[in-house]
This record gives structure tokens, C-alpha cells and sequence, in this order.
């Protein structure tokens, strides 16, 4: 295949995959924008694999078949809670695969009499660089959310500091490449520094944090992308490395701004840390005790109101509990009671993952409110049903100027007639704040397991 | 062409792909981020490709074949991965019941294997 035509096949995939983010950000075609830019996908390889001829076209299939059948069964098993960690496991690997690409190229082109011209040196540190970052962070987030490690921040003293040094010798070490050192070890140690500095620059974070920074990940990956079509100069590397690389940054700052936090600080103010202020924070609890309810007591309460509030969180997500609650809803609908959801955008682990864990069990789109909508009918709502949730409904952020979370938009569940909180234990939530909504007179406690917890709900509810 | 040529010609093209990037997301429903950046994440293993140039390159020696192989393992696995999980989560975005609809988009594949043991909650209506 000639250089020309390969390159206008090319061009289709950039064009499908501009033509998939396009359509991605529309509910409506996002299904199918995701299937153009995968018939692109297919395309660009194609047109490789037939390039490479006959130099060792069994080794990229049998590559290609473990790699793919890793990833095609890790997607296709995992569960919709943990699609959050899943992202980022793909994520990283990509980020690991344009580090590996930039070492080979080093190894390529060094042997004595070959120097690389300063730009594909540059290049090659830049994806090295940033590939080994994102892959190493991309773990450590995937490890956080798998709990295969503590979710909360891990932070120490002087934590800034040394990730500071290490990520300016790393930067040191490129600069000796770019400006001429012909070392190939001066790239592995870069390499090792910046996996160090990836796993430490994740550590500190946690929270409602993680989605963001696995964006950002995400973004970092597209560049390092970029990079390697500078490295291989290839068209289609460059264009869709940076695509990602530009568009996943502005969607960061989005998500960012949709917390009300900056990006600077979700990256360096370990949210979710307990704030040495906690104890202040608990003063706001006023003292009050906490009522815990039984399910009965709920349950009455439920059927006799004419307005009741779902607020879902993390919880239902780890109980997998939608499909009891969307029962739950329709026999509260069937006794006449009107039922919506409150859907916060950061509530679960990521943003809308609320609403795709709602619409996998068939909860119909219009009964799924944001939080404006949603604020506006607290006040009518007679009873709100707070499932596992926590931080998205904490009053602190609105009223409490010492609370790490003070100026997030939370939804003000305390402004119904009465707020019931379905929750494991009084343990703070991930993000480990203190809530004083529990301590508030209107709310009761119930409880125990979420879908346990749901299905006693819809038993006494029938039973009435 | 020149080397330098090309790389006029490739900064060129990176900086309009900034650009688009920019432009091509600038109104997305919050409701869309996850999908939206788990379908970027899928794009981006385009690396698969320079991999792919790699590990095809003539006379390489034993490193490139190992470095080249893993990049291909583990690019495939970004980009099979990506769109999987991608169309997994927007399969989930549907409006109020069309069952019609559903059954001549011709996805081969069983409804869901997620749920654990309550689907049938959910096949209620």
C-alpha cells in the first residue's frame, strides 16, 4: 500500500473520530458515535497491518489477540459499578503503550553513527514522560477504586516537595537527552522516575477527586500519543492523540467545575483528607443524636406521602440495588405516590454514573432530575430517601466555611418535610466528612445494606 | 519532503487538532462526562498503530521484538477495552421503553450480563 493512500485512509479514521466526540456529546447518538469512531479504529489498524507486509505480521496478530481478548473480557465482565476503575485500567495501558514505543525508538535510532534530530528527541522524552506518568497514576486510581488499596488520600509531611524533586529530575534527565546526550539509560531512568512520580501524585488524592484525575489521566495519555506520532511521523497518531489530549482536558476542567473545585485544587489539596478542622466541623452537629428508624416505620412513612425523593449514591451502586429500588418506586407509584430521583452530578464515583446505573434498570429518563430541578421540589417533597449517599447531600457545603467540600452545590434534601438515610454504618463517607444531616431532627437512620435495606422496604410496603 | 517540512506540516496539524478538541466538547451535559471520557480513552488507543509500526519494523533485534510486542498487547487492550466499555455504559442510555426499537438495532449480545440476580426486577412494564 502506497504512503499516499494509507495516508487518506488515514484521514477517514481522524474524520470518525471527531465525528464519535461530536456525537458522544449528545445523549441521544452517543451510542452510535462511539461505533463510528470504533469502525475507524478498525480502519487505521487495518491499513497498518497491511503496511507491515510480511515483517512479523503473526506477532502483531497474536499481540493484538491477547491484548484484545484481555480487554474485550475485562469490559464485557465487569460489573456497571466498576466501569470507573475499568477506565482507567484502559486508560493506563495506552499510557504504557506509547512509553514502550518511545523506548524502542530511542533504541532505534541511537546506535552510534545515529543521532535523532531535537524534535523526535523531544518527542521521545514527552511520551515517555507522560506515558510512564499516566500509567503508573492510571493504576494507583485503578487500585484505589478497586479498594485494592486505601481510597481515602495517603498523604505525609513534605509530600509535595519530593514529588516536586523527583518530577523535576525527571525533567532534568530529558532536557540532558534533548540537548544531546546519547544514553539510552538516561530514558529507563526517566522512565523509573516518572512511574514513581505517577503512583505518588495519585496517592494524595481520593474522594470524589478520582473521576477527575482519571480525565485528566486520560488527557495526559492522548499527549503522550501525540508525542509518538511526532516519534513515527504518523498523521493519525498526532491528530487523535491530540484530539484526546484537548478535549479530555477541557472535559477535566468541566468536571471540575461542575464540583465547583479548580483543577489545581483537586491535584494538591488531598480532598478527602479528615481535615484537623473535623472536630469543629462536628461541633455544627449541635449535639443532636442520631434517630435510627426500622423499616416498618419507613415504609409507612413512604406509602402515606404524596411526594417522595430517591437521592442515590455510591451505595446503590455497591449494593446493586437499582432494579429494588426502581420496584420500590413503582409500588410507592401504584399507592398513588409521585416519585422522582434527585440525581447529583458527582454522586456514585463518577459523573452520570447515577444515571446509567438508573436507566440499566429501566427507571424512565424523565423521572431523573438535576440538581436545580431537584432543589426546586425539596421544599413540596414530603419524604426524601437519601441510598448511600453522602457528601452530595451534606449541608456543610453550605454552610460550614471550614468544611473541605464548603461551596460544592449539593442537593438540599434538608429543605423537605423529612429526610430518611439508607446507610451500611455511621462511618463517614468516602470522602471521610463528617455529616451533620444525620444529626438533623427531620432525618432518620436505616440501617444496613442497601438493596437489604430496599427489598425490606418494598415488603412492608406491600404489607400495608 | 524535507524533515523539516514535515515537521512544519505535523506541528500544522497538531495545533488545529487542539482546536477541534476543544470546540467538538465544549457543550456536554454532565450526564455525558463518563461516557464522553471513557470514548476518548478508546480513541486514544489509536497507539496501537505506532505500535504496531514498531514491532513491524525490518531486522529488528530481540529488545524492539519484546518492547514492540508488549506495546501491542497492551495498545489493543486500550483499544478493544475503550469502545466496549464505552458502548457498555451508553447501552444504558435509553429513553422511556421502546422494545421495538431495541430489537432492530440487531446487538447480538444477551441483555445484560451485569445485575446479579435481580434482573428480573427490572423486566417488569
Amino acid at each position: 500500500m502506497s504512503e499516499n493512500l494509507s495516508d487518506l485512509l488515514y484521514l477517514i479514521s481522524i474524520v470518525t473520530f471527531i465525528l464519535a466526540l461530536r456525537f458522544l456529546s449528545n445523549p441521544a447518538t452517543a451510542r452510535r458515535g462511539n461505533q463510528i469512531g470504533a469502525a475507524g479504529m478498525l480502519v487505521a489498524i487495518v491499513v497498518t497491518w497491511i503496511k507491515a507486509g510480511h515483517i512479523s505480521w503473526w506477532a502483531i496478530v497474536i499481540g493484538m489477540v491477547i491484548g484484545g481478548g484481555f480487554g474485550a473480557v475485562a469490559a464485557r465482565k465487569v460489573k456497571m459499578t466498576a466501569m470507573p476503575q475499568m477506565v482507567a485500567l484502559f486508560n493506563g495501558v495506552g499510557g504504557g503503550a506509547a512509553a514502550l514505543i518511545a523506548l524502542a525508538e530511542l533504541h532505534r535510532i541511537l546506535p552510534p553513527p545515529g543521532t535523532p534530530t531535537d524534535d523526535v528527541s523531544l518527542a521521545i522524552v514527552l511520551s515517555a514522560l507522560i506515558g510512564s506518568i499516566s500509567f503508573a497514576g492510571s493504576m494507583i486510581a485503578f487500585a484505589k477504586l478497586q479498594e485494592l488499596i486505601q481510597g481515602r488520600p495517603i498523604t505525609y509531611p513534605g509530600q509535595q516537595f519530593v514529588n516536586g524533586a523527583i518530577f523535576l529530575t525527571a525533567l532534568g534527565l530529558g532536557l540532558a537527552l534533548v540537548a544531546g546526550v546519547q544514553d539510552q539509560w538516561l530514558l529507563w531512568v526517566l522512565v523509573g522516575l516518572a512511574l514513581v512520580f505517577g503512583v505518588l501524585f495519585v496517592l494524595p488524592i481520593g474522594g470524589a477527586d478520582m473521576p477527575v484525575v482519571i480525565s485528566l489521566l486520560n488527557a495526559f495519555t492522548g499527549l503522550a500519543v501525540a508525542a509518538s506520532g511526532f516519534e513515527l511521523e504518523n498523521n493519525v497518531l498526532i491528530v487523535s492523540g491530540m484530539l484526546v489530549g484537548a478535549s479530555g482536558t477541557l472535559l477535566t476542567v468541566m468536571m471540575g467545575r461542575a464540583m465547583n473545585r479548580s483543577i489545581a485544587n483537586v491535584l494538591f489539596g488531598a480532598f478527602g483528607k479528615i481535615q484537623e478542622s473535623g472536630a469543629a466541623a462536628a461541633a455544627d452537629t449541635d449535639g443532636g443524636a442520631v434517630r435510627s428508624a426500622n423499616a416498618e416505620d419507613v415504609a409507612v412513612m413512604l406509602a402515606y406521602a404524596h411526594k417522595v425523593v430517591f437521592v442515590p449514591g455510591y451505595g446503590l451502586a455497591v449494593a446493586q440495588a437499582q432494579h429494588d429500588l426502581h420496584q420500590l418506586a413503582d409500588q410507592l407509584e401504584a399507592k398513588g405516590v409521585e416519585v422522582s430521583y434527585a440525581i447529583h452530578p458527582v454522586a456514585g464515583r463518577m459523573p452520570g454514573h447515577m444515571n446509567v446505573l438508573l436507566a440499566e434498570a429501566n427507571v424512565p429518563y424523565d423521572e431523573l432530575h438535576e440538581l436545580d430541578e431537584a432543589n426546586g421540589e425539596f421544599p413540596r417533597t414530603d419524604v426524601v430517601v437519601v441510598v448511600g449517599a453522602n457528601d452530595v447531600v451534606n449541608p456543610d457545603a453550605r454552610n460550614n466555611q471550614g468544611s473541605p467540600i464548603y461551596g460544592m452545590p449539593i442537593l438540599n434534601v434538608d429543605d423537605a418535610q423529612a429526610v430518611v438515610v439508607l446507610k451500611r454504618s455511621m462511618n463517614p463517607g468516602f470522602a471521610g466528612i463528617e455529616n451533620p444531616l444525620f444529626y438533623n431532627p427531620k432525618t432518620v437512620m436505616l440501617f444496613g445494606d442497601a438493596k437489604a435495606s430496599v427489598d425490606q422496604l418494598i415488603a412492608d410496603v406491600k404489607n400495608l | 519532503m524535507s524533515h523539516t517540512m514535515l515537521l512544519v506540516f505535523e506541528v500544522t496539524i497538531l495545533v488545529l487538532a487542539i482546536f477541534l478538541g476543544f470546540e467538538v466538547i465544549s457543550k456536554v451535559p454532565t450526564l455525558l462526562h463518563t461516557p464522553l471520557m471513557s470514548g476518548t480513552n478508546a480513541i486514544h488507543g489509536i497507539v496501537v498503530v505506532g505500535a504496531m509500526i514498531v514491532l513491524a519494523e525490518p531486522g529488528k533485534g530481540a529488545f524492539t521484538w519484546i518492547i514492540g510486542f508488549l506495546a501491542v498487547v497492551l495498545g489493543s487492550a486500550n483499544v478493544v477495552g475503550g469502545f466496549v466499555v464505552t458502548d457498555r455504559m451508553l447501552e444504558m442510555f435509553k429513553k422511556r421503553e421502546k422494545p421495538k426499537q431495541d430489537s432492530g438495532v440487531g446487538s447480538t449480545e444477551p441483555p445484560n450480563s451485569g445485575g446479579t440476580g435481580s434482573v428480573g426486577a427490572g423486566a417488569e412494564k
